[in-house]
């Protein structure tokens, strides 16, 4: 059995094993802390600071983002002080001016008490959570997107706002984006993501598309699988 | 060169440039930092160099082109030595009359000379000048009587010699005990005391350990480690040196911004010639101790100065920052143990090992301790850097330091600690200046920018341009900082445009709060102070604005008009051709007037009115 450590969350007694952070140990407990640029997948990034919560450690209280802090023995956290509620919502409030329609953010501002936002719409759809990026760096492990320059000019993008040599549109930047703003589109055989587009195998058997010949290229190097592995759908093989 | 083999021969080398010194020999030192060499000082010294071989005085005279003395408001800035004489504000084609007049015939010109703005008094000696005689010059001194690529001058006034010592006398443990003892608190902003940063890498786990030299200043209008790092890199080689001694550290980088060529030069230069001499490098004086340094020039992105950001840049990602909750000293730099100083803190390292912990806690107040550089800028007589002992009154600073404010005009408030610092006024003038009296008053020390403004100064305008310059500077990672500092920009545009809501001061000051709150890196935590301190001592200038659509001090564009008095316009005509828009008539002699629909309140016939005393600002 791993090493276990107790702390408190708003007044109750939660034991979570070492090195979990705050956020896990609280969802294990049934404590809703709120996030959006979180997923167990990733490397905790901690840039939406949604999960702001307060602690008390060492006589010392402060905010942390609980998708890093990691638990530890006698840890006092706070999920709901004022200080906490007031910058979920002027998050929230400010991820809507990019994005005032997402069905995420709606429920969001619903579960973190904004009544309505409070801001004009600047819409730019993306609220750069940085779950597109960092997926296809860290789990396809291709980097064929990043950000592009800082501040509020801050972009995803494509290497020179090209066609991204490394994409091998596997879709996975589409399929995390939790307010949907990554366009994909597949007809006639073709799949177009990135404003780029990408040839579909199709399977030799039934004729359905299987995936991206540039997906399934990367998958044999990467595994060392058989040239003909994709030949047939999983269906018809 | 050959290297020096221990450091009793060391000793030994610096006693033979010493005793090859001449103290009386005349020299005439020029200041060559950037401020001066902005002035065209080069033009100077090349000029001095043409004319004393003419006058073939190369043997009686010693030209020595130095760092910044800090007193850039008056360069080209020229001192005689031995006795100190002082001149400013040198014409580049004057090398030729200092030679005749002062150096051969030994008499003053008064042309050149310092005049007091308070006792309109001429002074001929350095020493003597006002701006420098409240200051506690320890580190910029040594600019002033040094050439910055000449490693025998640091030598010859003791540089290096603390390295000695520490290697020949001291235990690492030693080391930083003696800085603990000090009570060295860094110079960069965090006021976190540097010892015990020593002391954390030291014993942290991990290979290699690194000693970083923070240079990545980026505070408008702030320029003292530049000036350190420009006048006089080997204090910061040598800073960093002891503290890799005592860290156990063989691995070090000097963070400079490129925009600071001369600064990344000179520490080339010095890097050279100190391994050479054997004083970086592999076994270092002939012991075991190897110390080795790289400069890493940055883009100039402001969010860099930050250490986790400026880690991510040496390691060839963008500079963003991340959450530290392990601590730099555990896992700083390619997640081993670092220690990260700024260029003043590491400065101040070897005067700390020379003279003794004792020595430097004899200057400063009871927790902060040694000397601070201000870059003292803004509506002030007498721009430039100072430094000065901890614990002096603003007041000092500004008025018996500055010289006060030009143009007879009223001191507002003073902004320390840099763009996300805040602004003091009046009625503060008395405190004394340290870490901790700051942070009360709602700033920062900061890394030491001081900006001075005065009645004539919009505190909504100031606060407006600092939330600018975050803003931009913002690296957009994480969403307070990024798009809570834009918005509160936008509602200060507002402000500033006339278009100001009841309920706008609540709505920044609770968004300030919470970007405070919020955000991921010091960058965004106090991204709000110029705002929330603007509000806390000049409330009645945003209600002004708000609610009267006044700028009471004359600044905000769509908030004045322009009017000519009738009473006493005497039809000078002064200000009819500086009028861009033509908008103001009248004939000579006659009374002249404002088209209102023309104005675009440039202020250039105000500027200009004798006096102002016709054209109204309202």
């Amino acid at each position: 059995m791993s090493e276990t450590v107790t702390i408190t969350i708003n007044g109750r007694k939660v034991t979570a094993p070492v090195g979990v952070t705050i956020l896990t140990a609280a969802q294990d407990a049934n404590i809703y802390i709120p996030s959006l640029c979180h997923n167990e997948e990733l490397t905790p990034y901690g840039s939406c600071r949604l999960c702001l919560v307060e602690i008390t450690h060492n006589g010392r209280t402060r905010m942390v983002a609980s998708c890093i802090y990691e638990v530890a023995e006698g840890l006092e956290v706070q999920t709901e002080t004022t200080r906490v509620q007031n910058v979920r919502k002027l998050v929230v409030d400010l991820l809507l001016i990019r994005n005032p329609t997402s069905p995420v953010l709606l429920e969001l501002a619903e579960k973190v008490g904004l009544a309505s936002p409070t801001f004009e719409p600047e819409i730019k759809g993306c609220i750069l959570c940085g779950m597109c990026v960092r997926t296809c760096r860290e789990v396809v492990g291709v980097s064929a997107i990043g950000f592009k320059g800082r501040g509020i000019t801050k972009a995803v993008a494509t290497p020179f706002d090209m066609s991204p040599e490394d994409c091998i549109a596997c879709g996975s930047c589409a399929y995390v984006c939790p307010v949907n703003v990554i366009p994909m589109t597949e007809k006639n055989g073709v799949r177009k993501i990135w404003n780029t587009e990408f040839e579909m195998q199709n399977c030799k058997t039934c004729g359905r598309a299987i995936a991206p010949v540039k997906q399934l290229d990367y998958f044999k190097k990467r595994v060392d699988l058989p040239d003909n592995q994709f030949d047939e759908c999983a269906h018809c093989r | 060169m050959e290297k020096l083999q221990s450091p009793s021969a060391l000793k030994e080398f610096q006693g033979k440039i010493k005793a090859g010194r001449d103290a009386e020999k005349i020299c005439i030192t020029i200041c060559a930092g950037t401020g001066c060499l902005a002035y065209g000082t080069q033009k100077l010294i090349d000029s001095f160099k043409v004319e004393i071989a003419e006058r073939k005085l190369q043997d009686k005279v010693e030209l020595k082109t130095s760092g910044c003395h800090g007193f850039c408001e008056r360069g080209p800035l020229i001192v005689i030595h031995p006795k100190g004489i002082f001149y400013q504000r040198v014409g580049l084609e004057d090398a030729g009359e200092i030679l005749d007049t002062t150096i051969i015939k030994g008499e003053i010109i008064e042309r050149l000379l310092y005049v007091d703005p308070m006792s309109n008094e001429k002074v001929t000696l350095e020493n003597d000048v006002q701006f420098y005689a409240k200051q506690n010059r320890i580190l910029l001194g040594m600019n002033a009587q040094i050439d910055p690529t000449s490693l025998e001058d640091y030598l010859a006034i003791g540089g290096y010699e603390a390295l000695g010592k520490a290697l020949s006398e001291m235990t690492p443990r030693g080391v930083i005990d003696e800085v603990i003892e000090a009570n060295l608190r860094g110079r960069g902003g965090g006021g976190f005391p540097a010892g015990w940063k020593w002391d954390s890498t030291a014993k942290a786990e991990g290979s290699p350990k690194y000693v970083i030299c923070n240079a990545d200043e980026g505070d408008p209008g702030a320029y003292m480690d530049r000036s350190l790092l420009e006048g006089n890199p080997h204090s910061i080689l040598e800073g960093m040196l002891i503290a890799a001694y005592g860290i156990g550290s063989s691995e070090g980088y000097i963070y400079v911004r490129n925009e600071y060529p001369l600064a990344v030069k000179n520490v080339n230069l010095a890097i050279e010639k100190a391994t050479q001499l054997g004083l970086l490098g592999d076994n270092i004086l002939g012991t075991d101790f190897c110390f080795n340094i790289k400069i890493y020039r940055g883009g100039g992105a402001f969010v860099c100065g930050e250490s986790s950001a400026l880690f991510a840049s040496i390691e060839g990602r963008s500079g963003e920052p991340r959450a530290k909750y392990v601590h730099a000293t555990d896992k700083g730099l390619f997640d081993k143990p670092t220690s990260l100083n700024n260029v003043e803190t590491l400065a101040n390292v070897p005067l700390i090992i020379r003279n003794g912990a004792k020595w430097y806690q004899g200057i400063g107040t009871e927790k902060s301790k040694g000397t601070k550089i201000f870059a003292l800028v803004g509506k002030i007589n007498n721009t430039g850097l100072v430094e000065v002992p901890m614990g002096i009154t603003l007041r000092e600073i500004v008025y018996d330091i500055g010289g006060g404010i030009p143009d007879g005009r009223k001191f507002k408030a003073v902004q320390t600690g840099g763009p996300s610092g805040g602004c003091i006024p009046a009625e503060h003038l008395d405190m004394p200046v340290d870490f901790d009296e700051l942070t009360k008053l709602g700033s920062m020390m900061g890394s030491g920018g001081m900006i001075v403004m005065d009645e004539k100064t919009c505190m909504v305008d100031v606060a407006r341009y600092f939330l600018k310059f975050l803003e931009e500077e913002s690296c957009g990672k994480c969403t307070p900082c990024r798009e809570g500092v834009h918005q509160m920009r936008l509602i200060l545009d507002r402000i500033t445009e006339g278009k100001g809501k009841e309920g706008d001061i609540e709505k920044l000051q609770s968004m300030g709060q919470a970007i405070a709150d919020g955000s991921l890196c010091a960058l965004g935590a106090s991204a709000p102070s110029p705002v929330l301190s603007t509000i806390r001592y000049f409330r009645d200038e945003y209600e002004a604005h708000i609610k009267d659509h006044k700028c009471p001090a004359g600044v905000c564009k769509s908030l004045i008009t322009y009017t000519i008095d009738p009473e006493k316009c005497d039809g000078c005509h002064l200000c009819f051709k500086p009028c861009p828009t033509g908008a103001i008539s009248g004939e000579k002699k006659q009374l002249h007037t404002i088209d209102q629909d023309k104005c675009i309140q440039c202020g250039a016939c105000y500027e200009v009115c004798k006096k102002a005393t016709a054209v109204i600002v309202e």
